[in-house]
């Protein structure tokens, strides 16, 4: 048991008027007189604005002079002051855990406005259960790791040549790893990048001199990362390459492992010689269309926002455009025709090349899903739905639309490095509008076609972005966790069944070989404190600090006691 | 933005303006306006006992006008930092009147009424301009009848009627309901105030205003001085009680919008005006109608479009399930007029493309997809900075180098460099963050060697 359990328990509570927040709707004399009353609270005060410097003050003075071991304020959320709090505990001596908050104004005063007496009776309810679970607080001590400051990047494309060259201008080491024997992933495939019509292989051939000619960046081409272990800052990976493995360890890793074009098999008749994909019309733009050519129909959408690949895959409307102005400058009587859906140009640039397109003569026509176009012999045949006919347009090119879709590897990349997928096999962030870049597990960041198709402008801010992300914990050169996580407490009673390995949604549990068997082990600087594993434990092993069980029970106790 | 104010390494300066920028990349020096609060930031805590008690009434800019706020303000109540600021254009005191409310209830005695605006000066290595856009006015479209027609709103309008901590409470009360709902307001206070004074007249006398009025108007007391001012103020209560009665029979059959028309492309796509897509109001008006449907599942919402640009993460299922789920019909074609019909009702006039035909339909509400403008003061910003601007304002780039403006050191994101989304927004504020620690390290770095 820890020394604070021997010592007499001295609580002081520290009730704040927030100005009229709490005062003008709650009776604080009736509030201070029955925290008085309560088991171990030897100081009550009242503060007018208990965060303020005035209030503050007060509190400190309080710790030492009354010799308080537990401090209960009771005004607003935690989340709005709770660390101003904890820090002020820990500036005038005490452990900033032996620190308890009762939120008698975001979740009583302001929702209890018109109820004076029933307001105060919850308040007075409130204190006395975060006195109840104070009692029982324990000194906790945060938790330090250090951090390996050596990046692993996963992807030689466009994504992950530009943030190993972003993190090794910010100094950092990085170990680059492409599966193919070169760098430069799609690009390799390209002709000339839209809107700007930049020369996609004088493009990449530049930016792998700037990775190959980096003394701070290691290329392994050839080669896969086997073997993951390990959390933020102290990763080990195993890398096998030709000339066989290597063991790395590093502080960070990036998942830049792209996309790859989906080949419609069994579509529009496809056979890549009159039928082909746009990817594969790159390939003879880049070596110069025959000029035998003087009919393109190119059609979008070709196996995406189907059932079976509902999702747009964003990039395919701008590169049809493109193609189709690049074919036009090779032949310029040549006449092409775009069957879409939804032309989606989005943004200015796109948009702008819309524009531009259709004054160079290339002809749209929308097309309903349920009425597809029909390729045939000479010519494609598509019911128009906005003349409502049919049209025949010769054809002596047909070009498939096709959608990025995830890397066959995708689901062994995710296991390997326990992040998520989504369910069309792309990379799934930690937040879809907030966390773009990171992974709910800390340590692991995402750019580029891997987490969703994206554009050459796309794919370079996504590669700088996710190395600025992956750049803090390194530049701090730690981490520091607060040591409300999951502990196991009772290590008799785990019979290391995995089930909470499988649940934690940050990969903060692993389970190791002891002497008393198999047991679960916390890795406490990924752990969240969420709670999962204690939640699910069948055996009650694991309980996380400052919310353990008999905490909680101490304050539903406390609740329903009869006052 | 919680981080952002409680974060050690970050000095927030709100409010504040930037008057001059000189130097170069790895030493600028800039020149700020910290304009004055009349609240002083280290003093106020933000508790916002001045705004409950300050007497003036001053339109929202925060609920796009549709609800009012006090002249001593927080822009809104999540705002950081929570400091509070006098509005002068409409504060008594400041507008030398008697008042100094504010300063009498605050605790903190945060009020400063002499506060003056401070210049400070920021040595800088690298700069990021992230100032955002700003809703495209579709008064400016003649066609669509804004402001002409009260149930026609903008999108961001629509946003705060539909928002729990909105001027409606989530409710989709139509303007032109509520303008009468004020209206009843207004005249029930003046009837209440007028049924007083009779009151009292009638206590006086012991007699009916009714019959008093009667009397009067068939020639009795012309030299009953009281009876006559008795009479007049029973013919101004009655001016007053019947437009009010009226008015109260008509607001019983007020109900919450729920026939919704999202109208898209309004200023962009459109060579009038913004030629480029904003990329972001296919998605806004789809959200928009799923939780309109989510408050009134009786609520239907066609979306007019030339093509529905949903091509983000989720984005194409999420508008499928709209469709599936929360009565959405994507109506293909751009909308050529918006006509007034009965009861307020906006009635859209459009091509179905799709049947070729020109149709006309009634709606409770129709709600405009406005582009997304360059901030106003782009131009003087730029100037400022040194930076170049696109043909619309928004701040130059090129796709290889999607953060960089034209002055190296000083680096863009979000919708200042063009219209984007939020997640798009957050992974380039992370690029321009990249760009710039790059920046900040390599010129310390060349220092270090110069000293060297």
């Amino acid at each position: 048991m820890p020394e604070s359990k021997e010592k007499e328990i001295k609580t002081g509570v520290f009730i704040c008027h927030c100005g009229s927040n709490i005062a003008g709707y709650l009776d604080m004399e009736a509030l201070d007189e029955y925290t008085q009353t309560l088991p171990n609270v030897t100081f009550v005060q009242q503060n007018l604005y208990s965060c303020s410097e005035g209030g503050i003050n007060e509190i400190k003075k309080a710790i030492k002079e009354q010799d308080l071991n537990r401090v209960v304020v009771s005004s607003c959320s935690p989340r709005t002051h709770e660390p101003l709090f904890r820090s002020s505990c820990e500036e005038a001596g005490l452990n900033p855990y032996l620190f308890e908050m009762a939120n008698i104004r975001d979740q009583c005063s302001w929702v209890h406005m018109q109820q004076r007496e029933d307001g105060t009776a919850k308040a007075k309810d409130l204190i006395r259960m975060g006195v109840a679970k104070a009692a029982l607080l324990e000194p906790q001590e945060s938790i330090m790791s250090q951090v390996k400051t050596r990046a692993l990047v996963i992807g030689g494309g466009l994504a992950g040549i530009t943030a190993s060259t972003a993190l090794a201008k910010r100094g950092y080491e990085v170990v680059l790893v492409e599966k193919e024997k070169n760098l430069g992933g799609m690009l390799n495939k390209l002709n000339k990048l839209g809107p700007t019509m930049t020369d996609a292989g004088e493009l990449i051939e530049e930016k792998i001199k700037e990775v190959t000619n980096n003394d701070k960046i290691t290329v392994f081409t050839g080669a896969r990362v086997a073997v993951v272990q390990g959390f933020i800052g102290k990763f080990d990976a195993e890398i096998e390459t030709e000339s066989g493995k290597k063991n790395i360890d590093i502080g960070v890793i990036l998942v830049a492992t792209g996309g790859r074009n989906f080949v419609p098999e069994g579509l529009y008749d496809y056979d890549g010689k009159r039928v082909v994909t746009q990817l594969e019309l790159e390939q003879l733009l880049k070596k110069g269309l025959d000029p035998d050519i003087k009919n393109v129909v190119m059609i979008q959408c070709v196996g995406s926002r189907n059932e079976e690949r509902p999702y747009c895959s964003r990039i395919c409307c701008q590169t049809a455009v493109k193609n189709a102005m690049l074919i036009k400058d090779q032949i310029p009587d040549a006449r092409v025709s775009i069957l879409y859906r939804d032309m989606q140009m989005y943004g200015v640039e796109n948009e702008e090349m819309f524009r531009d397109s259709k004054a160079k003569g290339i002809r749209y026509m929308h097309y309903d899903p349920d009425q597809p176009p029909q390729v045939e012999s000479e010519q494609v045949r598509v019911y128009h739905s906005l003349l409502g006919r049919e049209m025949e347009l010769p054809a002596d090119l047909v070009v498939l639309s096709t959608p990025l879709v995830a890397q066959e590897d995708a689901e062994t990349t995710s296991q390997l490095l326990r992040v998520p997928i989504d369910e069309n096999r792309f990379f799934l962030e930690g937040h879809v509008k907030l966390k773009p870049l990171d992974f709910a597990t800390d340590g692991i960041y995402l750019c580029g076609s891997a987490r969703f198709p994206a554009n050459i402008r796309e794919v370079i801010a996504q590669g700088l972005g996710a190395a600025s992300r992956a750049s803090i914990p390194m530049s701090k050169g730690s981490v520091v966790v607060e040591p409300i996580i999951s502990v196991l407490s009772d290590e008799d009673a785990c019979r290391g069944c995995g089930l909470c390995v499988a649940l934690c949604p940050y990969s903060a549990l692993e389970i190791r070989r002891t002497e008393k068997g198999r047991k679960v082990h916390v890795i406490d600087v990924a752990c969240k404190g969420c709670g999962v594993c204690a939640s699910t434990c069948y055996q009650h092993a694991l309980s996380i600090n400052s919310y353990t069980s008999e905490q909680i029970e101490a304050q539903i106790d406390a609740f329903l006691e009869e006052t | 933005m919680l981080d952002v104010g409680r974060h050690p390494n970050i000095e927030l300066l709100a409010y504040s303006d930037i008057e001059k920028v000189e130097g170069e990349q790895g030493d600028f020096t800039v020149t700020v306006r910290r304009k004055r609060r009349y609240v002083e930031e280290d003093k106020c805590t933000g508790c916002g006992a001045c705004a409950e008690k300050c007497p003036a009434t001053v339109p929202d800019a925060f609920e796009e006008n549709q609800g009012n706020r006090s002249a001593v303000y927080s822009y809104f109540a999540q705002g950081i930092p929570s400091t509070h600021t006098i509005d002068a254009d409409y504060c008594r005191q400041l507008q030398g009147k008697k008042c100094g409310i504010c300063k009498k209830v605050c605790q903190a005695d945060a009020i400063n009424f002499e506060q003056e605006d401070r210049i400070i000066t920021l040595s800088v290595g690298a700069i990021i301009i992230a100032v955002g856009y700003d809703v495209f006015d579709p008064s400016q479209i003649p066609e669509y009848r804004f402001r002409e027609l009260p149930n026609v709103v903008t999108a961001m309008e629509f946003e705060r009627l539909l928002s729990a901590s909105g001027p409606t409470h989530g409710h989709l009360d139509r303007p032109s309901d509520r303008a009468v709902v004020a209206e009843i307001k207004a005249l029930e206070k003046k009837a209440k105030r007028s049924q007083k004074t009779l009151d009292r007249f009638e206590k006086k006398h012991d007699q009916a205003s009714a019959d008093v009025y009667e009397k009067y108007r068939k020639g009795q007391y012309q030299d009953d001085e009281d009876r006559k001012k008795w009479a007049d103020k029973y013919a101004e209560h009655l001016a007053v009680m019947e437009p009010l009665e009226t008015m109260q029979k008509q607001a019983e059959s007020f109900t919450v919008a729920k026939r919704l028309a999202f109208i898209q492309c309004v200023g962009s796509r459109d060579f009038r005006f913004y030629p480029f897509c904003s990329g972001y109001c296919c998605m806004h008006s789809i959200k928009e109608a799923v939780i309109a449907h989510e408050h009134e599942t009786e609520t239907t919402s066609a979306i007019f479009g030339m093509d529905i640009r949903a091509v983000s993460k989720g984005f194409e299922e999420y508008k499928i399930r709209g469709g599936n789920n929360s009565n959405i019909t994507y109506v293909r074609g751009r909308v050529s007029e918006i006509i007034g019909g009965a009861d307020h009702n906006p009635v859209v006039i459009y091509e179905d493309t799709q049947q070729r035909q020109v149709k006309e339909e009634e709606f409770d509400m129709a709600i405009l997809a406005t582009a997304c403008a360059p901030t106003k003061g782009m131009v003087e910003l730029a100037k400022t900075f040194g930076v170049e601007l696109d043909e619309y304002n928004f701040i130059k780039t090129s796709s290889l180098a999607p953060v960089d403006t034209s002055v190296p050191g000083i680096f863009v994101c979000g919708c200042a460099e063009s219209p984007m989304d939020v997640p798009e927004s957050v992974a380039q504020a992370s690029s321009a963050a990249e760009r710039a620690a790059e920046t900040v390290i390599q010129s310390t770095l060349e220092k270090e060697k110069a000293v060297a």
